[in-house]
């Protein structure tokens, strides 16, 4: 039994719905208990989509465990089949329908419907959502596209591809589409379908058409583009576009299979992160320390461009996806951290706490840490909220991708003049960190004067009431019991002139300097001297 | 379809719904109470024993809510404990100890039964016995069944309630009659009606849920209670069994049902007539005067409701006789005929009545109708509202502060307002 508040992936059945959701003409017949149709909500409310998704549930209750279910769900695959008229259906349950084990897939079967029947096994004790969509994608590939030769390549035709994992809900998948064809049109590679999303089980019979297959969400696609290897010797291309770097890579890679010379696509005026990473201005972006967790594609992503192209520091790297745990891992030591493999959300905010980050980058639950902990933050990966389906083009694949990245990686953070001034007049009362965004002046001044500060406090955001008893006990919260007593009070007051996210970091840092030296109390010297002694 | 075929009557005396439904169900599971019960009751922590689906099924209906740690959480079942490797109640015990590692000031455990340890047949129960023999009598261990197979939506409360009163000490048959008020209400709702009942003169009030776990109020002949939301079943039985006496009334939505109300309680209390007219005149006429403003927007307009929280009914009759709004079906996930029989006794004769739900037909039938606004949940509304059809969710409702007088402007707000952003849009979609 696992306790949690929060999950990054729901059920796996929830994956095979974004499957469904994604496609045209597939319709997903789901034996499940009435509640699992708030899975409807996630693509009408939180990606605003106009429709809702192809699903049709059996919604059984107590009284039918007695009875009949399977009666029931044969009544609804008839109807969902005479209804929605689909060219192919999916059958599977949920977590409840598997444990009174109806076998979906065998009644389906039974009723002789005009429509190939696509049966799913996603074992919900077991797996998860992520797990769910690929199985699913991989079922409906092998069963639309199994079976069929692969036509000959015409002669003098240019070399054609598959796009394969955008799907409904994923992060920024509607715009990336847009940036990975752009890329193989500027390479004048055709392409043959683009599947999940938008495609019907008539294209997917297509797939074995083209030359090689570009996965852009392995979580997803890889299973499938696997057995498209076996079964019709399509080569992947495994490089994901997100950065400059790996959007000059995959322009090499897929030049490569199509026999393309890629000089005039690397030639692109379209890259500005580069330049703005070198501009002046952003020094101050050098050894930023950032804090990163979310699917590996994501994850994995996020921290070679911290490193390698806007000069942060990865301070920690982790990812729920445990099917990639060894790449996650690989990654961090690249980067000199612990990898965190782990899909509870309080480990991941334990290891934030802990690693001090000046900007963390991760999924909404993330960005919720990050508010209370009062970090910046930028969500780079799902499990997303309604504001992560942005209306304006905001893709994170190619060049335009790269570009949007810095802005909303760079924005959360201070200014650099800004910083700077922090630094110089630190005790500035309006001015100090503690104070808070000048335009709450009249609520911080208010906080301050105590009592009369909570009526006001009362109406602030609940992420901002969370944070209010922490900044009462700020730094005893990070001493070992005890250990503020060794302080002097100069020595405590200079430590509040460093920037919160590091003070703890000071702190302990000079505590362990004072341990080691053997200093019993300490003052605004060893504060010093343990500054000196562990310059970076 | 044997399962959904819909028996058409015409409408009876004692209005008898004229739809009985049975296919496609589109209503969150009793899980979903926890959202608001979470924060009713401060010292409480609930517990959902289920799957992945549960806890996914929380995140995405409490979304709006993630900022502050919520006081509740899932204990998921894994493949080891269906499989027999791990003993479900030792897991269990696990997991409820590093929650109460966590969370020390937590007064009330509630162990909330889902579907999936529903059909496993997991005993939650005898689990809150055990371990309430081990933490009583710092902190109470409680279980009731939310699950999906059983309830819907705030069906949750009902259970919950229903476990509660069996928390509630005995009242004496020669104690001094009190008064309970059964269901959620905003805090400011129920300051609100505290301060009616003491202007009346009515005293020993409780209001259940109570704020806190180790001040609920005795329950004994003595009792009267009053519905302060339509979906008691349960609560009310297990009340009744404990020997109080229910108060038939209205509920509470607009100036009429908060006015029959307030006046069952005041019959039921002996309270002077023209002392209740001076108690709630201000507040009548307040009310009054917060829905004219409303009258422009909605009189007039045709509302079709889809079944949510079985507050349909009730307003339903609001809308229609203080706001002029027309009816054409009005979907509940389940009619009490007892509760609502005065909310019935209300509604126009030609009102379509349905109860449960075959969601396609439904939406069928709405095309029909053709309303002007349609009151459904979350996964229906955007795409409704892409065919062109305004629409209020559902799940506001019980939501936000709707009882009372005070509140009689905000609930015809809560109608009104995607009428008039429709009008004030003049982009085409």
């Amino acid at each position: 039994m696992q306790l949690t508040v929060w999950t990054y992936e729901g059920p796996p059945h929830v994956g095979a719905l974004r499957i469904a959701a994604s496609m045209k003409g597939v319709h997903y017949v789901l034996h499940a208990p009435q509640g699992d149709t708030y899975a409807d909500l996630l693509f009408t409310m939180i990606e605003r989509r106009r429709t809702r998704p192809p699903v049709t549930y059996t919604t059984f209750q107590a009284r039918d465990l007695g009875k009949d279910t399977a009666e029931l769900f044969k009544d609804a695959c008839r109807e969902a089949v005479e209804r929605f008229k689909p060219q192919a259906i999916l059958v599977g349950a949920s977590c409840t329908a598997e444990l009174i084990q109806d076998d979906p897939g065998g009644l389906a079967k039974a009723l002789g419907l005009d429509v190939p029947v696509v049966p799913l096994e996603l074992p919900s004790y077991q797996r998860k959502e992520n797990w769910g969509a690929a199985e699913t994608f991989y079922r409906l590939v092998r069963g639309f596209a199994g079976g069929r030769e692969k036509p000959a390549r015409q002669e003098g035709a240019p070399a054609s591809c598959n796009i394969l994992g955008p799907t409904a809900l994923g992060f920024r998948n509607r715009d990336d589409i847009v940036e990975v064809k752009k890329l193989l049109k500027s390479l004048g590679v055709e392409i043959n379908v683009v599947a999940p999303l938008d495609a019907s089980p008539l294209d997917l019979t297509r797939l074995p058409a083209a030359d090689f297959n570009v996965v852009l969400y392995p979580e997803i696609a890889e299973t499938a583009a696997n057995w498209l290897k076996r079964e019709f010797g399509q080569p992947i291309v495994r490089t994901v576009p997100i950065g400059v770097t790996a959007t000059r890579e995959f322009i090499r890679e897929v030049a490569e299979l199509a026999g393309v010379d890629p000089a005039e696509a690397l030639a692109t005026d379209a890259d500005r992160l580069s330049w703005y990473a070198r501009s002046v201005d952003s020094n101050y972006l050098t050894g930023k320390r950032v804090f990163i967790y979310g699917d590996a594609t994501h994850a994995l992503a996020a921290a070679r461009i911290a490193e390698e192209e806007l000069g942060f520091k990865v301070c920690g790297l982790g990812t729920y996806s445990f099917n990639f745990a060894r790449d996650i891992t690989a990654a961090a030591r690249k980067y000199g951290v612990e990898p965190l493999i782990s899909d509870d959300h309080l480990d991941v905010e334990e290891a934030i706490v802990e690693a001090h980050p000046e900007l963390v980058l991760g999924t909404q639950m993330e960005r919720n840490t990050a508010k209370r902990l009062r970090i910046p933050c930028a969500v780079i990966s799902a499990p997303v909220h309604v504001q992560d389906f942005p209306a304006r083009y905001a893709p994170q694949m190619g060049f335009e991708g790269a570009n949007v990245i810095f802005d909303s990686w760079v924005h959360p953070l201070m200014m650099g003049l800004e910083e700077h001034l922090l630094g110089m007049f630190r005790e500035d009362f309006e001015f100090h960190d503690d104070t808070g965004a000048s335009h709450l002046a009249a609520v911080n001044a208010a906080r301050g004067a105590g009592g009369q500060g909570a009526a006001i406090r009362a109406e602030q955001p609940a992420f901002e009431a969370a944070a209010a008893p922490e900044e009462t006990t700020p730094d005893t919260t990070d001493s070992p019991d005890g250990a503020a007593a060794r302080w002097t009070p100069e020595a405590e007051k200079e430590l509040k002139k460093i920037p919160f996210f590091v003070r703890g970091k000071a702190r302990r840092n000079t505590e362990r300097f004072a341990d080691e030296t053997g200093v019993n109390v300490i003052t605004i010297e060893t504060l010093y001297d343990a500054k000196a002694h562990f310059a970076r | 379809m044997s399962n959904t075929a819909a028996r058409c009557d015409a409408p009876a005396a004692g209005r008898e719904p004229t739809i009985h439904q049975r296919g496609q169900h589109e209503v969150f599971c009793g899980l979903t109470s926890i959202i608001w019960l979470h924060r009713k009751m401060q010292d409480a922590f609930f517990l959902i024993v289920g799957s992945r689906t549960c806890a996914h099924l929380m995140q995405s209906a409490a979304g709006v809510m993630i900022f502050a740690e919520p006081r509740f959480a899932t204990a998921i079942i894994e493949e080891r404990d269906l499989s027999g490797m791990a003993d479900l109640h030792d897991e269990l015990d696990a997991v409820v100890e590093r929650l109460l590692k966590r969370r020390p000031d937590i007064k009330m455990l509630v162990l909330v039964g889902s579907c999936p340890s529903e059909v496993i047949k997991l005993d939650l129960s005898r689990a809150a016995e055990r371990l309430n023999r081990e933490h009583a009598p710092d902190r109470r261990v409680i279980a009731y069944s939310g699950s999906g197979i059983e309830t819907t939506f705030t069906q949750g409360e009902d259970s919950f309630l229903a476990t509660l009163v069996d928390e509630c000490p005995v009242a004496e048959a020669d104690a001094a009659p009190s008064l309970v008020v059964a269901g959620s209400l905003a805090d400011v709702v129920e300051d609100q009606f505290s301060r009616i009942f003491q202007a009346l003169g009515i005293e020993n009030v409780a209001f259940l849920p109570t704020r806190r776990s180790d001040r609920l109020p005795a329950i004994g002949p003595n009792t009267r209670f009053l519905l302060a939301q339509p979906f008691l079943n349960e609560a009310a039985k297990k009340l009744e069994r404990r020997g109080a006496t229910h108060i038939p009334a209205l509920f509470p939505l607009g100036e009429e049902g908060t006015t029959a109300w307030l006046k069952a309680a005041s019959d039921a209390f002996g309270v002077d007539p023209a002392r209740f007219e001076a108690v709630t005149a201000p507040g009548r006429e307040r009310a009054r005067k917060a829905l004219e403003s409303y009258a422009e927007t909605l009189s007039g307009k045709r509302i079709f409701f889809f079944p949510d929280s079985q507050l349909e009914p009730a307003l339903a009759r609001f809308l229609s006789r203080e706001a002029g709004m027309g009816l054409t079906e009005i979907g509940s996930p389940y009619l009490h005929r007892r509760h609502l029989a005065a909310e019935l006794d209300l509604l126009p004769e030609d009102v379509v009545l349905s109860e449960g739900q075959d969601v396609e037909r439904q939406i069928d039938r709405c095309h029909e109708a053709d309303p002007d606004l349609i009151v459904c949940g979350l996964g229906l509304a955007n795409p409704f509202e892409a065919e062109g059809y305004a629409t209020k969710w559902s799940i506001e409702l019980v939501f936000t502060p709707i009882q009372g007088y005070e509140q009689a402007g905000d609930l015809a707000e809560l109608f009104a307002r995607p009428l008039r952003r429709r009008a004030a849009l003049k982009v085409e979609v």
